[in-house]
């Protein structure tokens, strides 16, 4: 399967701000953080179209996004996620004794997983376990 | 049906005061004047909302009377012996006061987003000092203004409108006229761009990926703009010039503009992407202006160089006044964080990451952070207000916070209010309950109460005080 290394940035994105604002359970606030904003050669270069699922895999974790074409290019090999739960899971905790983690410019590897599923809010809260509980 | 002028917006740092409200029996029925992040709180805060106190009771969430729930949150915080207090930016200055109060007493450490923020911005400010303002001034004189590594048009909507371009200022006019011709140009460009893909199937428009001179508007004598970022954003597009500067590379990039302001020679052909030739001619443009102001977002402070590269921005600015007026602000992100390092530093001395377990606050970002705090596990509980670090936390961060007791303070139901163990619901802070917040040029504005919270939501003040007595009341009891 292809895969593509690429420079990962995260950021605040407007209907990220909206859908915050609706609620972080709100329809409008998931649909506007699992996306993957990519340059159409490289989806194209992955073989994949737009709203793929695509896995996104860092040193630090993965997980499963939609791709979508980015409104602005070129940007080739840099990859685009709205800041969010899912964001949130292959970021670089790293703070360098400064505080603040590494949320740009990581590396990354992307590639197709159009079989996988996005996980929901609630599966992914899941995965998080209180102490003393199963 | 009544309107309400002259309220601040509780969404992000730009704090628009000038937002109008159409209130019918104690709902807000429509808003004025606030861009659609902002319309969108007002408009739907109260949608998604807990309205009673929650405390988990065999693994689930249950609710509770406020003081069944004070009580559990103070015996949480009186059994620890290293938690953490953390958020504050989406609070007012009140409650955040009686905050510090609180770690003082549980000789805990409290922490604001700033951390993961605009904190190295903080560290280098106290290293390099700043040349700053308020946006006022800027409305009205400045004439040359760069976005670096920020992106206004999705995180502060308004603050382009209000304080820089497209603000009629008393002796700058507003670049808007400007804005809406290149704007037709650009999607006159995109539409044959679609069509000539669709009909000939290659991209014969496709962009350069740098131009190669810099257009004519950068040499005209009127307000000016210039953004520099890692990716073509909507407010690039707003912008007389972008520089797409590559990932990581905003050290390098800011260095090279310093060499040339000093008039040194660079011997390389590009510097982080960009041609030499085009750096000499928008180094030009700095010196040539007479106000400038470089406003940067956490595009510096989150990659490669963190602080370092705000050490750099902050020296150019420096540089630049030794030839002309230029000023330099943090795009500060909610609407109180620049309040939270505020009040933090004239109750304790410093502006975040403090802590009090040994009786007296040290301040020791890296180590007294809380990101490394809990990538350490070192917390053995925590209180959360008005912040949602479940979601926004890196995962080894946020299982470490989730899986010690966890106390939520927040009006709305967030990933980490379902993951707490004690919930309070409050009442929204600049809706409905007062307060003060610091605009992100540190101006302090009021917050407006509009209309009554439901009964079971208090304000976060009161929240804070309630628990503040009880831990006392426990102590007292211990010893
Ligand atoms: S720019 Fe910010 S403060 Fe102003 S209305 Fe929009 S969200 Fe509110």
């Amino acid at each position: 399967m292809p895969k593509l290394k690429v420079s990962l940035l995260t950021g605040r994105t407007i209907d990220q701000g909206k859908g915050k604002e609706m609620g972080k359970l709100s329809k409008e606030y998931s649909e506007s953080v699992v996306i993957c904003q990519m340059d159409p050669n490289d989806m194209k270069f992955l073989g994949i179209k737009e709203s793929t699922n695509v896995k996104v895999i860092t040193d630090f974790g993965s997980v499963v996004l939609k791709a979508v074409k980015s409104a602005r290019v070129p940007h080739p090999k840099v990859a685009f996620i709205p800041y969010g739960p899912w964001a949130s899971l292959i970021m670089n905790p790293r703070t360098h004794g400064t505080g603040m983690p590494s949320m740009k410019g990581i590396p990354a590897e992307i590639e197709p997983a159009p079989n996988e599923k996005v996980l929901s809010l609630h599966d992914l809260l899941g995965q998080f376990r209180k102490e003393g509980q199963p | 049906m009544t309107v309400v002028t002259g309220v601040t917006c509780p969404v992000c740092g730009t704090f628009c005061d000038d937002i109008e409200l159409v209130v019918k029996d104690n709902v807000i029925t429509d808003v004025r004047n606030a861009c659609a992040m902002g319309a969108a709180k007002f408009l739907n805060y109260s949608t998604h909302r807990n309205l009673r106190p929650l405390v988990r009771k065999n693994g689930e969430l249950v609710e509770a009377s406020i003081d069944e729930a004070v009580k559990r949150a103070a015996e949480i915080l009186v059994d620890a012996t290293y938690p953490i207090l953390y958020g504050w930016s989406n609070t007012s200055c009140e409650a955040i006061r009686v905050g510090v109060e609180l770690t003082e007493e549980v000789g805990g450490v409290i922490d604001n987003t700033s951390t993961v923020c605009h904190g190295p911005s903080v560290l280098s400010i106290q290293d390099v000092g700043i040349a700053s303002c308020t946006l006022g001034q800027l409305r009205h004189r400045a004439d040359l203004i760069f976005y670096w590594a920020s992106n206004p048009w999705s995180a502060h909507p308004r603050h382009i409108e209000r304080y820089t371009m497209f603000s009629e200022g008393r002796f700058q006019k507003s670049a808007w006229r400007g804005y809406l011709s290149r704007l037709g140009g650009i999607m006159s460009r995109k539409r044959l761009r679609r069509a000539a893909n669709l009909v000939l199937r290659r991209d014969v428009f496709a962009t350069p990926e740098v131009e190669r001179r810099l257009p004519y508007s950068m040499f005209q004598k009127k307000r000016k703009m210039v953004v520099v970022d890692v990716r073509n954003t909507r407010t690039a597009e707003a912008a007389d010039y972008f520089l797409q500067v590559e990932p990581n590379k905003d050290y390098e990039l800011l260095q090279a503009f310093r060499m040339l302001i000093r008039d040194e020679e660079l011997d390389v052909s590009e510097v982080a992407g960009v041609p030499v030739e085009i750096l000499e001619e928008v180094a030009d443009v700095m010196v040539g202006c007479e106000l400038g102001i470089l406003f940067f977002g956490v595009g510096l402070t989150m990659s490669e160089g963190k602080l370092r590269n705000v050490d750099a921005a902050l020296n150019l600015t420096r540089d630049l006044n030794s030839h002309t007026k230029f000023l330099i602000m943090p795009m500060r992100g909610h609407f109180n964080v620049t309040g939270a390092d505020v009040v933090f530093a004239w109750q304790t001395g410093y502006p975040y990451a403090i802590d009090f377990s040994h009786g007296y606050p040290r301040y020791n970002p890296g180590e007294t952070s809380v990101i490394d705090i809990l990538c350490r596990d070192e917390a053995d509980a925590s209180l959360i207000i008005a912040s949602d670090p479940v979601a926004h936390f890196p995962q080894k961060a946020a299982q470490n916070l989730v899986k010690k007791p966890l106390i939520a303070i927040d009006p709305e139901v967030t990933p980490t209010t379902l993951m707490a163990d004690v919930v309070f619901p409050s009442a929204f802070v600049g809706i409905e309950a007062h307060g003060t917040a610091y605009r992100m040029d540190h101006v302090p504005l009021p917050l407006k109460k509009i209309v009554e919270p439901p009964k079971t939501c208090l304000p976060d003040t009161e929240i804070l005080q309630r628990i503040l007595h009880k831990v006392r009341k426990l102590r007292r009891e211990q010893n």
